[in-house]
């Protein structure tokens, strides 16, 4: 999460009139004020940081100089995003013009060059075009599956890539005559682009594998249950075995990634599988009934979940290793 | 690479409908993925570009789509003539020497 917005502190909007400013501040400095509220640390935070936001925007050339972006939310100086190396860059290139307007272009240089020496020499001048770099953000899914997404050669320029499933993160596709423009007739050059994926919420990829972490209730973890489960391809049922724990990893066969085989003489598909960890909430926090039962049943049931940390780690173990009860 | 939300929480003196305008105008080309826009460094940078191109000049849509057009052409040269140079710096010593013999004056036309 990021860091709160001087506005977000005060709980106003970025358009907010001085008065509101004002208004805004005094309720909140009186609110958490430390000589009010002795004692408690999180109230002196907030009044710090209530604090803080008013310097910024009490202030209009502070404030003024926070909505543009040069300082940050403690006053301090951000660092300038200077355009000019990443125009130079090769991020740059997306916003090449294109057309005729384009007077700087060094493939139209070396065109020239062609033209005078096919006159000088009578021979003619070709090469091949350049290559030119570009960065496509894709989210997970379709790195997943694969499928379409459309890329910005130009502002006027656009191209729909295709995705093979199973792209990884930072892998360069080359789409063959996309680049710049040949010269005396040689071929266009490549387009190169590199892929960037977006984490997931959920999901995480290992190789063609799919990785999730599934919550599930007491009530399914004990009894057993067909629960919905996100796949990248969509939501199938799996079962939850009776007696399931936290923890618990089951399978879904095939749901991972699905890749086209090439091989010399192999051909068809691998796929890889999707992973399932069940993490149990029992979300009910201070249920009396539940507290009741769970009270009387592990009287009868003594467990010790950190017995593999070895005795000491649980004053209850080490108990029990006194007494010379084993554990399993 | 950040979302549209966390450029605008960046930037106060821009909102998401202006940023919209600017997208539509192809000022800024953000990437899309999953229905979101997606800006990179260089996206960032232009937006706090377009920003301060209109605080210190006061400049409305159409002369900040002149503006923009004529800044692409000059990075558009820029790099076309880091290009070259790269070309030229591999060079052996003595071609860059007859390039550097072979450059016109400035004022000569040859």
């Amino acid at each position: 999460m990021a860091t709160q917005t001087p506005y977000e502190v005060l709980g106003l909007k970025p358009g907010a009139s001085p008065e509101e400013i004002r208004k805004a501040y005094r309720k909140l400095a009186k609110e958490f004020h430390p000589d009010l509220n002795p004692g408690k640390p999180a109230a002196e935070a907030r009044f710090k940081a209530v604090t803080a936001a008013n310097d910024i925007l009490s202030d209009p050339e502070k404030r003024a100089r926070y909505d543009r972006g040069e300082i940050d939310e403690s006053g301090a100086e951000r660092p300038r995003y200077s355009y000019r190396p990443h125009a130079e860059g090769a991020q740059g290139w997306k916003y090449q013009p294109q057309g005729e307007m384009d007077v700087g272009d060094l493939d139209d240089l070396f065109a020239m060059f062609g033209r005078r020496g096919a006159r000088g020499s009578g021979e003619g001048f070709k090469m091949p075009g350049p290559d030119r770099q570009f960065t496509l953000t894709i989210d997970f899914a379709l790195a997943a599956t694969g499928g379409k997404q459309r890329l910005a050669l130009s502002p006027a320029e656009w191209l729909d890539v295709t995705i093979p499933p199973g792209i990884e993160q930072g892998q360069v596709l080359r789409l063959k005559g996309k680049g710049g423009p040949g010269f005396g007739g040689g071929p266009a050059g490549d387009a190169l682009i590199e892929v960037h994926i977006v984490p997931h919420q959920f999901f995480r990829r290992e190789g063609d594998d799919i990785h999730l972490e599934l919550p599930v209730s007491l009530a399914e973890a004990v009894l057993g249950a067909r629960v919905p489960v996100p796949t990248v391809t969509g939501p199938v049922t799996m079962t939850i075995p009776r007696g399931s724990d936290t923890g618990t990893r089951l399978r879904l066969r095939g749901k991972g990634i699905r890749k086209k085989r090439r091989g010399p003489q192999t051909t068809g598909e691998t796929t890889g599988d999707q992973y399932v960890t069940l993490k149990v909430m029992i979300g009910a926090s201070g249920d009396a009934e539940l507290a009741e039962f769970v009270k009387g049943w592990a009287e009868k049931h003594p467990t010790d979940p950190r017995a593999a940390m070895g005795p000491g780690v649980d004053p209850g173990a080490a108990d029990k290793a006194a007494q010379g009860t084993t554990t399993p | 690479m950040i979302g549209l939300d966390e450029l605008t929480r960046r930037f106060a003196a821009l909102d998401s409908v202006e940023l919209t305008r600017w997208i539509e105008n192809r000022w800024i080309l953000p990437d899309e993925a999953g229905g979101r826009w997606v800006f990179h460094e260089v996206d960032i940078a232009r937006v706090e570009l377009i920003l301060e191109i209109r605080r210190e000049f006061a400049v409305d849509d159409e002369s900040m789509a002149l503006v923009l057009g004529l800044l692409d052409q000059l990075y558009s040269l820029r790099r076309q003539m880091r290009r070259l140079t790269a070309a030229l710096e591999i060079q052996p010593a003595e071609i860059r020497d007859a390039i550097r013999q072979a450059l016109p004056k400035p004022g000569e036309v040859r």
